[in-house]
């Protein structure tokens, strides 16, 4: 009859690819299933472009939170920093500055706001990255009112419109005026290969997975981990900073409420991306499945006209499945 | 036979204070090269601390390190590996979450050029580990196993494997045995003893007798801070090292 334990061997066996190509398996069924349910509308070229645009700033969020979360921390103020990093871009643009120092200005002050957080918790040893982020998440918000005075700034030009809202012609193709590329699709291809690289075959990328398996094995090791965690926190700031660009090219405008709980649906790409919360597990393109998964989840639930309330309910109910299969994951591939 | 070999560490006169409390008192450490110093004492007599002033990270409030006779001002751990001193600590300084390859060389990977960027050379970390492994006997399946698949025995393997693969000349192994499986204390004693035929110095701390019996050739004893008792481990008795923890000769 049956033998057990070979069954169960299989499913062991299974584990580490259901680990790695689980999450993408998931989100093919899940273009499969909005395929089959809206045939003409969800493939089509319009609706896919659309999904990217709507992505294209919560994905750097997303990458930046990945990397604080992979040192087994969290930064909570990613939304904050991309709103006071727009309004820096609103006022300097309305100064009437050059063009490359308003694209430049936004990736500045959210270098410095992650610096800002990675000092912080380093020099001033807060007990965890949940405090600092949790009192700059107040602060960063605060400043960029300040600063604006509360209110919309809108109006910029197309230089600095271009990330967020360009488009790559494609008619030499054959294509259609209508089938362009989004600009912010390109972004965010360069920006996750880049930090691929950067995480996966560089010796940073190795340490900051170490910080996150064992931070006493990386200081043993003679690696500065104070060094590592302020600059996964600044780079998270610059991908902050970058997500301004774009939001600036898609709204025109600075406002106050952008960004407003961003850092939420941040973590949550990550974790349905399978980041550990106990760091030093995930991977880049984990995350880029969660922030497609987002994103599909919620245009296609527009598109078959599900309330927003029911979008919350789903996304939160993946969250815990997600987390419950690394769980079970653990269960299975690790020793005690 | 071994005092004939050349004196690859020697602490003169270590005193090391925290605030009002002394923790370490005029002590004194020599090891051979290739020698295997047993460190015993009772919890509280100062063995870990001055492991740590051996190792740079703690500087010592008075006296001084000879590293081949040469004396060095300690900074950091970086300093005494880099005069080949490295330490096995007790947590056992690992990454579960990566490869076993990758921990040996966590903080000193290899790198090859890739256009203007230097990226991770991972078919050298794979060939350059398991080579180092094969050379100390210690077998895993594979260098890219992580190492939280391993046992607690293994892990100490790979923790004593990562000391080593830099050529370093003296290794400093707090409680090596300490979380083992009674099955595993063997061969990680006899990686010890196989170390110790390479030439590489290991000065081994512990509470359990057996170990120290079964792989020292000297012992020495800390009581409060300062040195209490040295023997040659053939000229003493288990009873004997147990009453110099206990503070009594």
């Amino acid at each position: 009859m049956d033998n057990p334990k070979k069954d169960q061997s299989l499913f062991l066996k299974l584990i580490p690819y259901l680990d790695r190509y689980g999450i993408l398996i998931l989100l093919l069924l899940m273009i499969l299933a909005l395929h089959i349910m809206q045939p003409d509308v969800f493939l089509s070229w319009r609706n896919v472009t659309n999904v990217f645009k709507q992505i294209s700033w919560q994905s750097m969020l997303a990458l930046g939170v990945f990397m604080v979360i992979v040192t087994a921390g969290i930064d909570l103020s990613v939304g904050s920093i991309m709103m006071l990093s727009l309004m820096v871009l609103a006022i300097v643009a309305k100064a009437g500055m050059p063009w490359y120092i308003v694209v430049l200005v936004p990736m500045l002050a959210g270098l410095l706001c992650g610096m800002f957080n990675g000092l912080g918790i380093t020099l001033l040893r807060m007990p965890h990255p949940f405090i600092m982020t949790l009192g700059t998440l107040y602060i960063f918000r605060g400043a960029g009112n300040l600063i604006s005075g509360g209110v919309p700034i809108s109006g910029f030009t197309d230089e600095v419109r271009y990330l967020g809202h360009g488009r790559i012609d494609l008619t030499w193709l054959g294509l259609e005026e209508s089938q362009y590329l989004p600009v912010s699709l390109v972004l965010i291809a360069i920006v996750y290969f880049i930090f691929w690289v950067f995480m996966n075959h560089t010796r940073i990328g190795k340490w900051i997975y170490a910080i996150g398996g064992n931070p006493n094995a990386a200081r043993a090791s003679g690696i500065n981990v104070n060094k590592i965690l302020v600059i996964v926190y600044s780079l998270c700031g610059l991908l902050s900073g970058i997500g301004a660009l774009i939001l600036a090219g898609r709204a025109d405008s600075g406002y106050p409420n952008a960004g407003l709980n961003a850092e939420l649906d941040a973590i949550a790409a990550c974790i349905i991306g399978g980041a550990s919360f106990f760091g030093g597990r995930g991977t880049v393109l984990g995350v880029f499945a969660g922030v497609m998964i987002m994103g599909i989840l919620r245009n296609g639930l527009n598109l078959m006209d599900v309330s927003a309330f029911w979008q919350q309910v789903l996304i939160g109910a993946i969250i815990i499945i997600a987390v419950y299969i690394d769980v079970l994951r653990k269960d299975f591939g690790t020793r005690k | 036979m071994l005092s004939s070999k050349n004196i690859v560490l020697e602490a003169k006169n270590i005193s090391k204070y925290f605030g009002t409390i002394t923790a370490l008192e005029n002590v004194n450490l020599t090891v051979r090269e290739g020698e295997c110093l047993g460190v015993v004492g009772d919890n509280g007599a100062g063995k870990s601390t001055f492991m740590k002033v051996l190792s740079g990270l703690y500087k010592p409030s008075s006296g001084s390190l000879f590293f081949n006779g040469n004396k060095e001002i300690l900074s950091s751990p970086k300093d005494s590996q880099n005069l080949g001193l490295e330490m096995v600590y007790q947590d056992l300084a690992l990454a579960g979450n990566l490869p076993i390859g990758e921990n040996i060389f966590l903080g000193r990977e290899p790198t090859k050029k890739f256009g203007f960027l230097n990226l991770l050379d991972y078919k050298k970390i794979k060939e350059l580990s398991e080579a180092h492994l094969d050379k100390l006997k210690i077998h895993v399946k594979s260098a890219e196993q992580k190492v939280e698949e391993l046992s607690g025995g293994q892990r100490q393997a790979i923790a004593i494997a990562r000391a080593t693969a830099f050529n370093s000349k003296i290794v400093i192994m707090d409680e090596p045995t300490a979380a083992l499986a009674i099955k595993e204390v063997g061969k990680v004693l006899d990686l010890i003893n196989s170390l110790k035929k390479m030439g590489v110095s290991v000065i081994i701390i512990s509470h359990r007798m057996d170990d120290i019996f079964a792989v020292s050739d000297r012992v020495m004893a800390l009581f409060q801070g300062t040195n209490f008792a040295e023997s040659e481990l053939s000229k003493t008795t288990r009873d004997e090292v147990i009453g110099w923890i206990m503070g009594k000769k």
